[in-house]
């Protein structure tokens, strides 16, 4: 087909980028813990939470990229 | 009673019935088509359909059930985060491409999908029926939280009468539903939204505040529901329930009819995309939330004499309503319970349209009367929508709450085994449609009979070897129903027949795909 946009050569790779949340996430004994705490939230909270900001930055970056 | 919440709730209310009739007017469309009534016409840009998806993910039962897992298991409950995480990755990987192709072919759900795809009526068969068995629960357990609020508020009439106020707000709703199509909950949405996020921001300054900071809510807290509980000798104990049960919910959330409904809905595959990006939001919200269950425990609601009624009547449920009712004045409350009562109509209404769409198009038309109109089609699937509603209130007075959930649990189990059929069918068409459908009768049974016999507990304690990995039981059905589907295949062989090519999931082309097509070679 003559529309078809030439794929550009490292789109796949940015794909990559969605399977960190997974692995930041699959292993609990790692973030299973009271300390480090942040401002009274244990740790096991605050970093759960920060990857609810992560995941959409990664998101959108891949967005960008593979556009 | 509370007369002063009973009144704002009301109020807000019938604003929103008035809402719910007048949205069939909006971006007005011919309602006797289906697409127009039951897809709103696939006409919502990024930002409608963002209020869409959050009022319809994010439901009134999340909203009561979230935090009453916390309030009674601790962190396991909190499993809900990592679960809303992981979801988008998923959504703006498949999605798109299920966009896309129901785009170029008028597919209005997954089985009509999956009918285009292997051309075996029985495997969209068996993906419209899960869908369809795996929402009644659910919409009944929208009516569990529904009236959880009511009798909160202090309308409670011992027998079948104090159904009363449940069966009028199901009617309300039944009928703009029925009026005005998708396009009542997607307004309905922006109001509910707003009313959630003003609430839930409310118990999140206010009631820390009321308890001494967080720092003193999580030393109230008995310290092992702080934490996931360390696994005894050879067992992965909570750490694999936490992450299969977070992995797996995701993996099913966007096969749920009404999210599918919600997906087909936007206006292109870049809405859905976005909405990948956006839609965090409200796990961020989620998250919030959960920790109010904690909020419950150190306000000590479970101890105070005037909501032990309710706890003994909703249990850990009551935890949150009891919480606004203890931490603010009576017109909040009013304005708090509506957000949740609100909260449950919306995802109703896309859950009775997407399951009246699924009958409509995969069982009526195809097995009862194939020359259907398409007027004939949305009256029918309208119709079907009021049976839908109707049969989950039934359901509410005859089964028991926790039967509600079970089957709740067993839905989420249910929608699991239309993964290979619909993420594998968005790339490739080689898996063999009778070797999926053997496959998902495996996963179905397997499924089932790990949830039963393990007392309707989600995680089930799979052996390997010495070690016991409780893991929920939709992942491992997964695993049994995959290993079918691929190895059957191989016996098999053959490839169903298939009315798409490749260029169709092009979501980056679509649109601009007008050239006349090449002839395709099937």
């Amino acid at each position: 087909m003559t529309t078809k946009s030439k794929p550009k050569p490292n789109r796949k790779a940015w794909l990559c980028l969605l399977a960190l949340p997974f692995l930041a996430l699959c292993w609990p004994p790692f973030y299973n813990s009271v300390e480090p705490d942040f401002f009274g939230l244990p740790f096991f909270y605050w970093y759960q939470f920060l990857w609810v900001f992560i995941t959409p930055a990664l998101t959108y970056l891949v967005f960008i990229k593979t556009e | 009673m509370n007369t002063t919440a009973i009144t704002v709730f009301v109020l807000l209310f019938g604003f929103i019935t008035v809402l719910g009739f007048a949205a069939g007017r909006w971006r007005r469309g011919d309602l006797d088509q289906l697409h127009e009534w039951g897809l709103g016409g696939r006409r919502f840009g990024t930002i409608v359909t963002w209020f869409l998806l959050g009022g319809d993910l994010y439901t009134a039962y999340t909203f009561v059930a979230v935090p009453a897992l916390i309030f009674g298991g601790g962190a396991i409950g909190f499993f809900a985060l990592p679960y809303t995480i992981v979801a988008y990755p998923l959504l703006f990987l498949f999605f798109p491409r299920l966009w896309a192709v129901a785009h170029k072919h008028g597919y209005i759900t997954a089985a009509d999908f999956v009918q285009g795809r292997y051309g075996n009526q029985w495997l969209a068969l068996a993906v419209a029926v899960t869908g369809i068995v795996a929402t009644m629960p659910y919409i009944a357990l929208q009516l569990v939280g529904l009236e959880v609020v009511i009798s909160a508020m202090g309308i409670n009439v011992a027998g079948q009468i104090g159904h009363i106020p449940l069966v009028v707000a199901f009617i309300v709703l039944a009928l703009f539903t029925y009026n005005s199509g998708l396009r009542a909950p997607a307004l309905i949405a922006v109001v509910k939204d707003i009313l959630i996020w003003i609430t839930v921001l409310s118990m999140l300054i206010f009631i820390p505040i009321q308890l001494g900071g967080y720092e003193n809510i999580f030393n109230t807290v008995p310290p092992e529901r702080v934490l996931l509980a360390t696994p005894p000798p050879n067992s992965l104990g909570q750490y694999s329930a936490y992450v299969t049960l977070a992995f797996g919910s995701a993996l099913a959330l966007f096969l749920y009819p009404h999210s599918v409904t919600g997906i087909l809905s936007a206006s292109s595959a870049k809405a859905v995309q976005r909405n990948a990006v956006f839609l965090p939001a409200y796990s961020l919200m989620l998250g919030l939330l959960a920790l109010t269950g904690f909020m419950a425990l150190a306000s000590g609601v479970d101890k105070m004499p005037e909501y032990a009624a309710g706890f003994a009547q909703h249990r850990n449920n009551f935890a949150i309503p009891a919480l606004i009712l203890h931490s603010f004045p009576d017109w909040f409350v009013g304005v708090a319970f509506a957000a949740i009562g609100i909260g449950a109509l919306v995802p109703a209404a896309i859950m009775s349209i997407a399951a009246a769409n699924l009958y409509t198009r995969s069982i009526h038309a195809r097995f009862i009367n194939p020359n259907l109109t398409p007027a004939q089609e949305a009256r029918n699937a309208k119709i079907v929508s009021l049976v839908v509603k109707l049969g989950a209130l039934v359901f509410i007075f005859l089964v028991q709450t926790q039967q509600a959930i079970e089957l709740q649990l067993l839905g989420g189990i249910w929608m699991c085994q239309t993964v290979p059929a619909i993420f594998f069918g968005l790339y490739t068409n080689r898996l063999n449609p009778t070797a999926l459908l053997i496959g998902w009768a495996g996963g179905i049974s397997v499924g089932t009979w790990m949830a039963v016999t393990n007392n309707y507990q989600a995680a089930f304690p799979l052996p390997v070897g010495d070690l016991t990995v409780p893991g929920y039981a939709a992942l491992y059905a997964l695993g049994i129903n995959l290993t079918l589907s691929l190895v059957l295949t191989l016996f098999f062989g053959t490839r169903g027949k298939d009315e798409t090519k490749p260029s169709d999931y092009n979501f980056r082309t679509h649109g601009t795909d007008d050239a006349p097509l090449p002839v395709t070679v099937a």
